[in-house]
């Protein structure tokens, strides 16, 4: 169904207001007219964004927690992820054709890669972080390393995984419009369908940043729900 | 060690090092050499030398934060290295510099930190938090719910302190626990500390740089130099009486002998009685009186036996003794003063001696620049250590 869309133009600009659209203006009643052909691609998006973040944070944090007991591995697991960072994603999707085909394992596939960075060395600067006393004190009670782990470490980095996560969710909206060259659909693909007209443009564009921002706005709120010490005021 | 019984706050466990040795590789010297010590159950022993003398190693070593390259620790009679570090570590009190409390806990959850790790109840675990909340004198309806940061200082350090203490342990080891707080109320927790101790008689161990700290906390001191050798183990009076060596008497520094008046109080010593005489008391009277006391100077005091002043030769040269004062009875000094603020009071009033008052402003005797030349000279077995001193007028 995702592939099929790819194959559609949308050449139909004749519904709604037809001066506007001949102009080539901003024109809402054009937009009214035609959101649907934006909800499956916005779905598509959401799906892309939140399983690459979702995946790229299971595997970042699988590596933070290896490179926690093995502090050696932190600079080539740094190196490798960087390498994924740095590669442009419309080369990793075309260089995955071959091997995965067109479809959302190509694009989900290079949208994880291109998270795991970000994420892996927020996650490593938040273990980093905790006080030395507060580890020392930890252990000295009888937490064993697993129990400081869990109890200690991992809750006091919160903040800085769930910023990493933010950064990873933001970009990956963005990436994600890159989507379509794998096959993989998404709302560039509405956009690059038709870029010359600013309505097209505007609809599937903003909705793009609206999903980010959306998505921010989520992890900021489950933040703040679930770090409420950071709010205890000093007296 | 069964931690199911409800705690009565009385288990205390003896410690003993024996011939402990902890060295690194690649160092030369040990950290800790072949220290060998012993605690009775019941007593703060405190472990204080220059940085780098290894004294954090040697309480680290208890609780096998670090491990023993040789020797062994017994904490009642069983040594550590046959236990498993985390068990071991959860019947043992552990309170450092930084406090080390957890920022994302509130303060309830992290006294029931090793509470929770034993598996105790819910019920139990809170009854206990309120009661160690009281124990450290915080209230636990306005203290239990916040979290650290919400806290001053002092009360971060008392919760420290509860924290440790939460499942009664035998032993408590503390790291340079009034560290980071100003002195006014280091001097203020210190107290507080020693109140406590006094009620829960708990083993302690007690790491410090301060050799004023370690006197005013420990029954026992041990003094540890470079290379993590033990200079001398003896009770705070002893240390300060007869030190070892050259190291030490240079460590506790060149004013020990005053730093041996604050472990006495004016009531620990014997002290002058003067002739007490009254006016309107026959002169006879007041002249044996004189005759017969270790003060040739009558002091004059009113009906309910407070000082009034010391009488002049003219209040004895009629028939009866009349109101002539020489000078007043400033500086009036009270049976609770250590040694050391009543020399200051003498010195700084100008003068020889000063009468000695008790809790309703009687006359007790007379304190005297010499009589407390005599103190220092005492046998340091008869000065009590800092601990008992500084709480036996309270």
């Amino acid at each position: 169904m995702i592939s099929q869309l790819a194959q559609v133009q949308i050449q139909d600009r004749s519904a709604g207001d037809a001066s506007c659209v001949a102009d080539n203006g901003f024109c809402p009643s054009w937009i009214a007219v035609n959101f649907d052909r934006y909800v499956d691609p916005l779905l598509q998006h959401i799906f892309l964004t939140v399983v690459a973040v979702a995946i790229g944070f299971a595997l970042s944090f699988a590596l933070a927690l290896l490179a926690h007991r093995r502090r050696w591995l932190i600079g080539p697991i740094t190196q490798v992820t960087g390498i994924l960072y740095t590669l442009p994603s419309i080369a990793v999707f075309f260089l995955l054709l071959p091997l995965t085909g067109r479809g959302n394992v190509t694009a989900l596939i290079a949208l994880v890669g291109y998270s795991l960075l970000i994420i892996f060395r927020n996650i490593t600067a938040g273990l980093d972080n905790v006080p030395r006393e507060t580890k020392d004190a930890g252990r000295g009670m009888g937490l064993t390393d697993r129990q400081l782990l869990w109890r200690v470490e991992l809750p006091l980095a919160l903040p800085e995984i769930m910023a990493g996560l933010r950064i990873a969710a933001t970009t990956t909206v963005g990436l994600a419009t890159l989507a379509f060259f794998a096959g993989a659909g998404g709302l560039g693909e509405q956009i690059f369908a038709d870029i010359n007209f600013k309505s097209n443009v505007v609809v599937a564009g903003g909705l793009a940043v609206a999903l980010a921002a959306l998505l921010d706005g989520l992890i900021l709120l489950v933040q703040w729900a679930i770090t409420p010490w950071t709010r205890a005021r000093t007296v | 060690m069964s931690n199911e019984q409800p705690s009565d706050g009385h288990r205390a466990a003896t410690l003993e090092f024996r011939d402990a040795t902890k060295r690194y590789p690649g160092q030369e010297q040990p950290a800790v050499d072949g220290l060998s010590l012993e605690v009775p159950a019941g007593e703060i022993c405190v472990l204080v030398g220059p940085s780098g003398c290894g004294k954090t190693t040697a309480m680290r070593m208890v609780n096998r934060m670090i491990d023993i390259t040789a020797g062994d620790i017994l904490l009642d009679g069983s040594s550590v290295r046959e236990r498993r570090p985390a068990e071991l570590r959860r019947e043992i009190g552990y309170a450092i510099q930084q406090i080390g409390l957890f920022p994302h806990l509130t303060i309830a959850d992290n006294i029931a930190t090793v509470p929770k790790l034993l598996g105790w109840s819910k019920d139990r675990i809170a009854a206990r938090v309120d009661e160690l909340l009281e124990l450290v004198q915080l209230d636990p309806h306005d203290t239990r719910s916040r979290y650290p940061a919400q806290l001053s200082g002092g009360q971060r350090q008392r919760d420290g302190v509860a924290r440790a203490l939460a499942v009664d342990p035998p032993l408590m080891l503390m790291d340079e626990p009034f560290g980071a707080i100003d002195p006014i109320n280091r001097e203020r927790l210190q107290n507080e500390f020693l109140r406590l101790q006094k009620e829960i008689r708990k083993t302690v161990v007690f790491v410090t740089h301060d050799i004023d700290e370690a006197i005013k906390m420990g029954d026992r001191i041990a003094v540890l130099k470079q290379g993590g050798k033990l200079a001398q183990y003896a009770p705070p009076a002893e240390l300060l009486t007869f030190p070892a060596d050259p190291f030490v008497e240079d460590f506790v520094g060149a004013d020990r002998a005053l730093k041996r008046l604050a472990l006495q109080r004016v009531r620990d010593i014997d002290l002058w009685r003067p002739p007490l005489v009254r006016v309107g008391e026959p002169v006879a009277e007041a002249r044996a009186k004189v005759a017969d006391s270790d003060l040739p100077y009558p002091l004059l005091i009113d009906d309910e036996g407070r000082p009034l002043g010391w009488l002049s030769e003219r209040g004895l040269a009629g028939e009866r003794v009349e109101r002539m004062l020489r000078s007043s009875a400033e500086p009036v000094v009270e049976l609770d003063d250590v040694l050391r603020d009543a020399l200051s009071d003498l010195l700084q009033a100008e003068t020889q001696y000063g009468p000695v008052v008790d809790a309703r402003g009687r006359v007790a005797g007379v304190l005297s620049v010499e009589v407390i030349g005599h103190a220092l000279k005492a046998d340091p077995a008869d000065v009590p250590s800092g601990a008992d001193s500084l709480l036996a007028g309270e």
